[in-house]
């Protein structure tokens, strides 16, 4: 939090502090690497399939969709705000554009990306409207439009199903297509993860972000836009949950009513096991990602060491519980070591 | 609000400007909340003739029960500006914990009773994380949301455990002897009675409306903050274990996705029954009629022959509405505000100029 004001302010009176805290973020990304490797070897020692190029690509695949979600989940929470709607938004969409292909089928690729993109800034834009004007909480909003959109898809998918025979080879291969051996999926969640952590790092309406979440009242007398920036949050979530809807598809092959059911709390769980904060204020994109990459590689070893992949969601759950209490303990240990520093400096 | 933690950018409602109209709201609200009732009840009868006849509003309320049940510690919690979204959960989690021990030979009273127990226990993880370690309520409750039904989803994977003894499990479905009123109903109607006694005329209800109003006042009062939330967080656990129990006699079986979703139907009842998000404000009766409303609104619903799904939208749309409704007051008079101070700031730049001249 100091980071932030100290940055925009661009004096840096307490290089220590500082350093401390940067080390504190750099330690938790280190740390859920550290896990994976740990994770990652132990099952291999256990199965050495578990890092087969066939399951490390099914992994990848799978959390890169998460990734994706997460990356918007991040910067709306990073406002001290939350989106429970990114499931329904992404089973919305990947059902439009199942229906999209079975009506035009050779409807080109990038206007389908486009009508995912739309849908999902539709939805953020409801969203973002609801919470900013009418100021109620994000919390109540957002599970009410997860709902409320779910009961639209609903209504109109019925009891359809559309399936990957009736979507064009071009669509189907962005799910199971590779480069080198990379999935396409990987490669476009490592993309996005680093445009989105150069965008958070660099950009002054996204260190705004930051600043809301640190503090909004602070942040609306140093003149940030607090409501246009929240509102542009959700925008951006929805957007992100959009696309991901057309890739969800691509990678899945068919999609009903239920499509993301249940999405948005594993992506919560990503989002604060890689250390963003769920007080608003701070994290990183690149922590939510290898969160889903971690989440993603536990349950596939779940399954590997023949635990049945019913207790995936309790896991999910767990991990949440135990990233928020975990931070919660670090934050009142480094408190007090912060504020010693910054006194044997004055 | 401050321990919601999620707003950017309000103020509680309680510290903006004295509210000469307090009671009024209330009163209001909850003509408003009677009109909607009459306005449900009015389309139900219209989608069916038989809306009204007594064997109808007996599956009414058999309906809400569980609910109702679990409307009312939540009412409590959310009055004291915290948040619990891991009730449904907690019942589904009960309710395989029962048909499990029921299975694994336990006769069925102890096994209700530990599922109960089961549902304190619950409730005490998340009134531990909540108030000891300081976490916010949304966050611990959205994990254990998500933990409590993974465990009963790793339980009890499939399966659906039935098989309980035929007259206890037939009071989920039989009013009691004489009346059209299920036992559901009949435990949430004597709970509400409690409830509103506790919250409206106890001291215990005066300090859950203070730590509402103002939780640093309340602590500098002498009121237990921590200690009360605790043991509402307990209570919300404990009715949602006994709301568990009386689901699966209900239907007779356990499924691990029992009640899933149902957060959203038991958060709109007290939203909806006019308890402020922000904490501090509501009244039991609102939530009773509230109750009512959600009730005859989703029969009606059924009757008219909408879908499950379709239904969701309207209680998602209720849930939103009832939180802006009761802050549009506030909207209003702020852009009021904003509009004076432009004009002023227009009649001072005018003056200043006829000085100049």
């Amino acid at each position: 939090m100091t980071a932030v004001a100290e940055e925009r302010k661009g004096v840096q009176p307490h290089v220590s502090s500082r350093a401390l805290a940067e080390m504190m973020f750099r330690f938790r990304e280190l740390g859920i690497v550290l896990a994976l490797v740990l994770v990652v070897g132990a099952t291999t020692i256990d199965n050495h399939l578990f890092l087969s190029a066939t399951n490390v690509q099914q992994v990848l695949s799978a959390a890169s969709i998460i990734a994706l979600l997460a990356i918007g989940e991040t910067i709306v929470i990073i406002t001290r705000n939350v989106d429970l709607s990114i499931g329904s938004v992404l089973g919305i969409s990947a059902y439009a554009t199942g229906e999209l292909y079975v009506h035009h089928p050779h409807v080109p690729l990038a206007l389908v990306f486009l009508l995912a993109l739309g849908i999902g800034v539709g939805c953020g834009i409801v969203n973002g409207l609801i919470v900013t004007v009418a100021r109620v909480p994000s919390l109540v909003v957002t599970l009410g439009t997860l709902y409320i959109i779910r009961g639209i898809d609903g209504a109109w998918a019925g009891g359809n199903q559309v399936n990957a025979s009736m979507l064009p080879d071009s669509f189907n291969k962005i799910g199971y297509g590779t480069i080198a051996g990379v999935p396409y999926l990987g490669i476009i969640a490592i993309v996005a993860v680093a445009i989105a952590t150069y965008a958070m790092r660099t950009f002054r309406t996204a260190r705004d972000f930051y600043a809301i979440g640190s503090d909004p009242d602070a942040a609306r007398v140093a003149g940030i836009p607090v409501g246009w920036r929240v509102f542009l949050a959700f925008v951006l979530s929805g957007a992100i949950a959009g696309v991901a809807g057309a890739v969800w598809l691509s990678y899945y092959g068919s999609v009903d009513a239920i499509a993301g059911d249940g999405y948005e709390f594993q992506v919560i769980a990503a989002v604060v096991v890689g250390g963003v904060a769920i007080f608003g204020g701070s994290g990183s994109v690149l922590g939510a990602a290898l969160g889903a990459l971690l989440l993603n590689t536990i349950n596939s070893a779940l399954v590997v060491v023949n635990v049945s992949s019913f207790w995936s969601q309790a896991l999910a759950g767990g991990l949440l519980v135990g990233a928020i209490a975990f931070d919660r303990l670090i934050a009142v240990r480094v408190a007090p070591a912060l504020r010693t520093r910054r006194r044997a400096r004055v | 609000m401050s321990d919601l933690g999620f707003q950017p950018h309000d103020e509680p409602p309680a510290t903006e400007a004295p509210r000469r109209t307090g009671m009024g709201v209330f009163v209001r609200w909850e003509v408003l909340l009677l009109v909607l009732l009459g306005g449900t009840i009015a389309y139900g009868t219209n989608a069916s003739p038989y809306f009204l006849q007594s064997t109808n509003l007996f599956y009414i309320s058999l309906n809400v029960g569980e609910v109702a049940i679990m409307a009312l510690p939540l009412t409590l919690i959310v009055v004291t500006g915290e948040i619990d979204l891991s009730v449904a959960s907690m019942l589904g989690l009960s309710g395989v914990f029962m048909a499990e021990l029921f299975n694994h030979g336990w006769p069925i009273w102890p096994a209700m009773i530990m599922a109960v127990v089961l549902g304190a226990l619950l409730g005490a993880v998340n009134g531990f994380l909540v108030t000891r370690m300081g976490l916010p309520s949304l966050a611990v409750t959205i994990g254990t949301l998500t933990l409590y039904r993974g465990i009963a989803q790793g339980i009890l994977p499939t399966d659906t455990i039935g098989g309980f003894p035929t007259g206890l499990a037939s009071i989920g479905v039989v009013p009691i002897p004489h009346t059209h009123i299920p036992y559901s109903i009949a435990f949430f109607l004597a709970l509400a009675v409690v409830f509103g006694i506790v919250l409206h005329a106890t001291p215990l209800g005066r300090a859950i409306f203070a730590i509402g109003a103002g939780r640093e006042a309340a602590f500098f009062a002498g009121i237990r903050v921590k200690r009360i939330k605790f043991w509402l967080f307990v209570l919300s656990g404990t009715l949602s274990g006994f709301a568990g129990v009386l689901w699966t006699l209900r239907f007779a079986s356990a499924r691990y996705d029992a009640g899933v979703g149902m957060e959203l139907l038991v958060v709109t009842i007290v939203l909806l029954g006019g308890i402020s998000i922000f904490g501090g404000r509501g009244t039991i009766a609102g939530v009773i009629v509230a109750v009512a409303i959600l009730g005859t609104l989703q029969t009606a619903l059924t009757a008219d022959l909408i879908p499950a799904q379709d239904q969701n939208i309207v209680v998602g749309a209720l849930l939103i509405a009832s939180v802006i409704i009761p802050n549009s007051g506030e909207l209003y008079r702020r852009a009021r505000a904003r509009l004076r101070s432009a004009e002023a700031r227009r009649h001072a730049a005018a003056a200043a100029q006829g000085e100049g001249q």
